[in-house]
């Protein structure tokens, strides 16, 4: 293990001075996402369900809303921008002259896309509180929850960016991953009520599902064992596929 | 910050080292010893392995075998403290194209954790050095691609280096901008900095190395002063015309020595004293007069003749 935090955090900086230039660009379509669904799908549809888990469904969507911003804070920041350093701006190549080493390269870029995971879901959070849609002080918990969804989706995002042959490959990445997921991760439904028995081990593994449980959880103020087993899940699983990301970013940084 | 290395030792000392790439070998079992203090030039043809020796050097590509010192440390062991005393000036430009110069220089000194006043300091010294100033503050990707090699370079001097490595610098670049980085690399190597620099243009490298060594399929081929590679491996004088090879034995007979190199209708013929050489041929062509260039050897005659493949020499 060769990681160093001061040369990780100079990766780290690297992207967010970048980012102060652009982040008026950036941050419009990102943030903006989760608000429409949320006011469109939460208000429009909402108007004719009554009820669902116990409350409106405009509150039920809200929890779940948080984890879709985060997931596509990280995502973007560890999909197309990691692919433009590594490729096109030769970034990776320029910090290997210099006492950077390939571990501080990942641990640097994973910082920053929780960094970004964080200005997401943080923001949309911000607009729940505002707009009465987070108990407090109960959904405060979700604070916790954002870093580590952006952690998970930095992970996987990571793997995938390392290894694959052209950037188009990253609409598969979120048509056929970050899109289903989005979709059948109790966000808008709860899955326990819909799927029937086997189907439910088998969505045990779609990784949103977990941060989603925990940010429900969060604002519900309810903590059962299944918080151990998502949280089990959302950082165990982290922890392994950033073991794979580092051995990808060694083979494409160095040879 | 830049203490010169001990003048006796060796910045850089490669012993036996390969890569093999597949069933390739890139290098192989070169070794290469470059003192301190110098400009120390890798040369050879396109693929003969020199940005793999750089890269061995520096540490980002592993060595199939053999050991490599750099400061008298082993690369494999001690990655972070031979970094943090190098530079490396990459092929291809590595600059944040949306950024300044300016700022392109902050972000590449925190790489090596330099802090303000010193980041600031080192960044201003370096835009006047590399005469960045007049577009200190312009995006990168707006600037010529003269003024993009001259930060890139900056960029490596950030840490103030005790070797320098630069990868063909100046290649693309006009006139103006080779002279105004040589005298820069001039400057650096008479301050004490170790030069290593790879490059095509033999002219460059005969102003600029005080060593050279020639590599080819991934092996040092030859290696010294650029004026003794001229004087040991070819002759002073050479003597440039057009002939057919049927029209050559004729025009030449009982002109036994040195070397000749022929590319097409044109020969080159190495020799210590061209007088006797021209007269012979004026008297073959009988009045005819054709056209003959009578230059110095330069560095060029020497790689080609190492290294092109229609060389011939006589026996």
């Amino acid at each position: 293990m060769s990681l160093s935090l001061p040369y990780a955090l100079a990766v780290w900086r690297r992207n967010a001075v970048m980012y102060k230039r652009t982040w008026k660009w950036n941050i419009l379509p990102n943030f903006f996402e989760p608000v429409l669904y949320l006011f469109s799908i939460g208000i429009g549809v909402g108007a004719y369900i009554s009820e669902i888990g116990g409350t409106s469904y405009i509150a039920f969507l809200a929890p779940g809303l948080i984890c879709v911003a985060a997931m596509n804070g990280a995502s973007f920041e560890v999909t197309y921008n990691i692919y433009v350093r590594l490729v096109f701006e030769k970034a990776y190549d320029a910090m290997l002259t210099t006492p950077i080493e390939p571990d501080d390269v990942l641990a640097g870029e994973v910082l920053w896309a929780v960094t970004r995971a964080c200005i997401y879901g943080g923001c949309f959070f911000i607009v729940l509180l505002l707009f009465g849609l987070a108990p407090l002080p109960s959904s405060l918990w979700v604070i916790f929850v954002i870093p580590i969804t952006g952690l998970l989706f930095a992970a996987i995002g990571m793997v995938f960016s390392l290894r694959i042959p052209n950037i188009d490959m990253f609409s598969f990445y979120f048509t056929l991953f970050l899109t289903p997921l989005f979709l059948f991760s109790d966000v808008f439904f709860p899955l326990k009520e819909r799927l029937a028995g086997p189907w439910l081990w088998v969505a045990e593994a779609l990784p949103l599902l977990h941060p989603v449980r925990l940010a429900r959880a969060s604002f519900n103020g309810e903590f059962s064992v299944t918080v151990l087993w998502d949280l089990a899940y959302t950082l165990g699983m982290s922890l392994l596929l950033l073991l794979w990301a580092r051995r990808g970013v060694r083979d494409r940084l160095t040879n | 910050m830049n203490k010169p290395a001990s003048s006796a030792a060796l910045v850089v000392e490669a012993r036996g080292i390969s890569k093999k790439f597949g069933d390739r070998f890139a290098v192989d079992n070169l070794d290469l010893d470059v003192p301190a203090q110098v400009c120390f030039g890798l040369l050879g043809p396109n693929g003969a392995g020199k940005t793999t020796t750089l890269r061995m050097i520096y540490g980002v590509t592993r060595a199939t075998s053999g050991t490599i010192r750099v400061f008298g440390m082993d690369i494999g062991r001690h990655l972070r403290a031979v970094r943090s005393r190098l530079g490396v000036t990459l092929q291809q430009n590595a600059l944040i194209e949306a950024l300044s110069p300016k700022e392109n220089l902050l972000v590449f000194g925190r790489y090596h954790l330099l802090r303000e006043p010193e980041l600031s300091r080192r960044t201003e010294e370096l835009i006047d050095f590399l005469e960045l100033r007049s577009h200190a503050h312009v995006p990168v990707r707006q600037l010529s691609g003269g003024f993009q090699r001259r930060l890139a370079i900056a960029l490596s001097l950030v840490n103030c280096p005790e070797l320098l490595i630069l990868d063909e610098p100046t290649t693309g670049l006009d006139p103006a901008v080779r002279l105004a980085l040589w005298s820069r690399v001039r400057e650096l190597r008479a301050a004490g900095t170790t030069v290593l620099i790879t490059t095509h243009y033999m002219d460059e490298a005969q102003r600029l190395c005080d060593q050279v060594a020639i590599v080819s399929a991934g092996k040092v081929i030859a290696a010294g002063a650029p004026a003794e590679l001229i004087r040991t491996r070819v002759a002073p004088e050479t003597v440039e015309f057009d002939c057919t090879p049927s029209e050559e034995a004729a025009l030449l007979d009982g002109v036994a020595q040195g070397r000749r190199l022929r590319v097409g209708r044109r020969l080159m013929l190495y020799v210590d004293d061209a007088t006797d050489l021209i007269e012979q041929i004026r008297r073959h062509d009988d009045g005819d007069r054709r056209p003959i260039i009578v230059r110095p050897t330069n560095l060029e005659d020497v790689y080609l003749s190492l290294t092109g493949t229609s060389l011939e020499a006589n026996p």
